[in-house]
């Protein structure tokens, strides 16, 4: 019995982990091609659950049908913000860097009360709606799908920086941006891009989520923090470290949960954060 | 027994991730010593300067500092025992003035800010920028921005002073007025390692060379036989 | 000398007709929830000033001060509670462990640099008042009233909200009295020092650690004070009302949008954030709909994009560019040089 509880909180730990991985990517990505930290990642993820909402709500599409199209506004959104926001303020000071992305995430928080009311909203029904059983253990269809969509998407993602033109340049001016320059790598097209794509994996991740959470203009604070600790554990700008420092974050804060409480798992895993800095500031698989 | 050397390194060595920056390094100076350190892109002459100034920790060797071993220490630790330097980057402080940067590097030997000004307004002087004392730093040239950086590290009281190209990017006139500070410094019994690209402004002035190439020292002299040694010509024109 | 003497006794002068005016301004106004709107501007004036000096002036940004003033209120809360404590050493009591924090935080936070500082102070306000809310000893969600029965300068307890009113503005005179001392001191130089340029301030004998663990620890002292000072106000705290990440957000928010670094900058950002706040309730209803947030951010990163020394910062950069503006400096690229 004890057992087959432990392997069911190992697969949940597991799918929520997946899932922490799909968000972090896009604020580790952004990070490690410009240095900025991008405070309202949270936001863009709400964004992608608010567009999955409205697809089904306005047009009845189903969120996982609606992923692309939540791929591409959100990758969309990422461009604005940057061609705005961002691209005045690569040579401020830090403080102003800080402020315009803390700012955004204010801005979109507000925004989304404004426009679609303080309310949770769900999702009632969707095309992966349901439980799935294998032997002893059940879980929900949604977490599976979410889990296995970040693990396609960080694949991509992966490969596309690994193996394709594009993506040897971005993670070319990630490594060293004046390098790149003189490579002929134009910077601004990469920083662009980096937002783009970073956005669209919060996007995705939210089109994922929203199968299965509430959707409130606040959600996305309950996911940033952990993402961020996610990145810190990962090491800062790697895409592999933030994947497996998902599923660890995830497997601690299921585990703990269920050792020490539920109310107590999302403090463990902002300890950890603590605990890494403290032990290995540089993550798991950092460079610097 | 002498009394110690005012630096003494001892096979000093330093990798970043298997990538040899420093190997091997020894040398000593002497109190008001000039002493210029040069050598082609990428010999490892930043590296070493960082090492000195407790910025790095070596890999290996030793680094003592009037008899006392300082290997590892810390930037902070390193000024307080007399160790300035400047950055080859100017890192002027933007939001200050230039009196302001000079008051912080005095602070050092006294916290008090009357004090402090008054020190910091003689070092202005002394590297003659006394008109752009109420200028912000930002607003200075590039080479004002470094002579404030002499200024400020000369105002934290140093009997060693690191200076990392502060030459470069000067017109003659510039150099000339370049060289004359560092003998002046000299005069104030205070060593300089001078890291320069610029000959003709450090090699009339120093008392010795030190050459790297590859990380590693391959000559260690007086200018002239530094600029007969083959060594050196080697290094240098065998890019 | 320069006209510095000249400036300093015009800025005294200002000083002191400001304080007047405060002082004086409650004789002026006798509704109380005008009173109560001026307490407001006070409180988070304080609370600006204070965040200021960690994050304005040492450049290190907070985003979860709502630790330290949660703690001021409950320390000085369960002090009155338990002990019968007075508040007035109840704040005391409540400065030095908010202090005791910032030292346990401030030293694996330091580490990080920028936008991981941020970030991870968030995450300990967080895991703070997630361990509060779930704390029996501290009676979690439910919250913490102060004794009711005491009342009078002793127990800091009034019905009036004059008494408020004064107590604040004396504990804001204070705050920006230490910010002052701090500024013209070798600390306030220090901190500026670290901000531009922390590599430049070590080699200049500067441990950042130690100085940022003071600009941390004087901060926490200060904003805990404001908390006590909130729970005497509102006679009741819970983890929603003192230890909310809203709260954090609206201490930085002040001294951001009023001016980073400046001494009366967050003054100014307080007035204006609470006048947005007040007038986007009364015209959009209770919470304000998000159009205080929406305005305030936008202010955010305008001040951000535009002028990185808020509101204050932008009218003295108007001023001095009037007269036809100084050469713009070469600026030298800053690359990684303690790399090899």
């Amino acid at each position: 019995m004890t057992a087959d509880i432990l392997l069911q909180v190992l697969v949940s730990g597991l799918l929520i982990g997946l899932i922490y991985a799909l968000v972090a990517v896009g604020l580790t990505l952004i990070f490690g091609v410009m240095d900025i930290v991008n405070f309202a990642h949270g936001e863009f993820l709400m964004l992608g659950m608010y567009a999955s909402f409205w697809a089904f709500a306005l047009f009845a599409i189903d969120p996982v049908v609606a992923l692309p199209f939540t791929a591409l506004l959100l990758f969309a959104v990422g461009v604005i913000v940057y061609q705005t926001v961002i691209r005045r303020i690569l040579k401020a000071p830090m403080l102003s860097q800080i402020f315009a992305t803390f700012g955004l995430m204010i801005l979109l928080r507000g925004l989304a009360q404004f426009f679609w009311k303080p309310d949770h909203r769900l999702i009632p029904h969707t095309l992966v709606s349901g439980n799935v059983v294998l032997g002893p253990v059940q879980f929900g269809l949604p977490q599976v799908v979410a889990a296995l969509g970040a693990v396609g998407v960080t694949g991509a993602l992966w490969f596309f920086l690994h193996r394709t033109r594009l993506g040897t340049a971005l993670e070319a001016t990630a490594i060293d941006r004046e390098a790149a320059t003189l490579m002929g790598i134009d910077g601004q097209k990469m920083f662009a891009l980096a937002w783009g794509i970073g956005a669209a994996c919060a996007g995705i991740a939210g089109g994922l989520i929203a199968t299965f959470f509430p959707i409130f203009p606040e959600v996305g604070a309950s996911f940033i923090l952990i993402a961020f600790v996610v990145v810190v554990l990962g090491g800062f700008g790697s895409v592999t470290g933030a994947f497996l420092a998902g599923i660890i974050v995830g497997l601690i804060e299921v585990l703990g949960g269920f050792l020490i409480g539920p109310e107590y798992k999302t403090a463990l895993v902002l300890s950890l954060l603590l605990i890494v800095l403290l032990v290995r500031p540089k993550g798991l698989l950092g460079k610097a | 027994m002498n009394a110690p050397h005012l630096l003494a390194v001892d096979g000093l060595g330093k990798s970043f991730d298997g990538l040899v920056a420093n190997r091997d390094i020894s040398f000593v100076i002497h109190a008001a010593e000039i002493v210029g350190l040069i050598g082609p892109n990428g010999a490892g002459k930043t590296t070493l300067f960082n090492c000195l100034a407790g910025f790095h920790t070596p890999t290996s060797g030793r680094i003592a500092f009037e008899g006392r071993d300082i290997t590892g220490t810390t930037p902070e630790a390193a000024a307080a025992l007399g160790i300035a330097r400047t950055f080859q980057i100017v890192r002027v402080f933007q939001s200050m003035t230039a009196l302001e940067n000079v008051m912080v590097g005095a602070m050092l030997r006294n916290k008090r800010v009357p004090e402090a000004r008054r020190k910091a307004e003689a070092e202005l002087a002394f590297v003659g920028l006394t008109h752009r004392a109420d200028s912000p730093a930002s607003d200075l040239t590039v080479s004002e921005q470094k002579r404030l950086e002499v200024a400020r590290a000369l105002a934290t009281g140093p009997k060693l002073i690191l200076l990392d190209e502060v030459m470069a990017g000067l017109n003659p006139t510039e150099v000339r007025e370049a060289s004359q500070l560092v003998h002046r410094i000299h005069r104030r019994g205070i060593a300089s390692i001078i890291v320069e690209h610029v000959m003709e402004g450090i090699m009339p002035i120093a008392h010795r060379m030190l050459v790297l190439d590859y990380g590693a020292k391959i000559a260690d002299g007086t200018p002239a036989e530094i600029a007969e040694n083959p060594a050196v010509i080697a290094a240098y024109l065998g890019e | 000398m320069t006209n510095g003497h000249v400036t300093d006794w015009r800025k005294a002068a200002g000083a002191v007709a400001l304080l007047a005016g405060a002082a004086l301004l409650p004789l002026l106004i006798s509704d109380p929830a005008r009173l109560n709107f001026l307490v407001l501007i006070l409180m988070a004036a304080q609370m600006g000033v204070a965040w200021n000096i960690v994050g304005g002036y040492a450049g290190q940004v907070s985003l979860g001060h709502a630790v330290f003033f949660g703690i001021g209120a409950y320390t000085s809360t369960m002090l009155a509670i338990g002990l019968g404590l007075t508040p007035w050493l109840g704040w005391l009591a409540g400065g030095a462990v908010a202090v005791l924090f910032a030292l346990a935080m401030g030293w694996p936070c330091f580490r990080l640099k920028g936008h991981y500082f941020a970030m991870a102070t968030i995450a300990v306000a967080e895991i703070v008042q997630i361990l509060v809310t779930n704390s029996e000893f501290l009676e979690g969600a439910v919250g913490l009233y102060l004794p009711m029965d005491r009342s009078g300068p002793a127990a800091m307890v009034f019905l009036s909200k004059l008494p408020y009113y004064y107590i604040i503005l004396g504990l804001l005179v204070v705050t920006v009295l230490v910010a002052w001392a701090i500024e013209r001191s070798h600390i306030g130089y220090y901190f500026r020092a670290i901000k531009d340029e922390p590599e430049a301030a070590r080699a200049l004998g500067v441990s950042l650690t130690r100085y940022k663990l003071i600009a941390l620890s004087v901060s926490a002292f200060l904003t805990a004070m404001g908390g006590s000072f909130y729970a005497q106000k509102e006679m009741f705290i819970d983890p929603g009302s003192v230890l909310a990440t809203s709260i954090s957000i609206k201490i930085a928010l002040v001294a951001i949008l009023g001016g980073v670094g400046t001494l009366l900058g967050p003054v100014l950002g307080a007035a204006i954030l609470i006048t947005i706040e007040e007038y986007s309730r009364t015209l959009f209803g209770s919470t304000g709909s998000g159009t205080d947030m929406i305005i305030y951010a936008a202010m955010i990163i305008l001040v951000a994009v535009f002028s990185p020394s808020g509101v204050l910062g932008l009218l003295s950069d108007l001023r001095r560019h009037l007269p036809g503006g100084g050469a713009k400096p070469k600026k030298a690229s800053k690359s990684a040089e303690i790399r090899p």
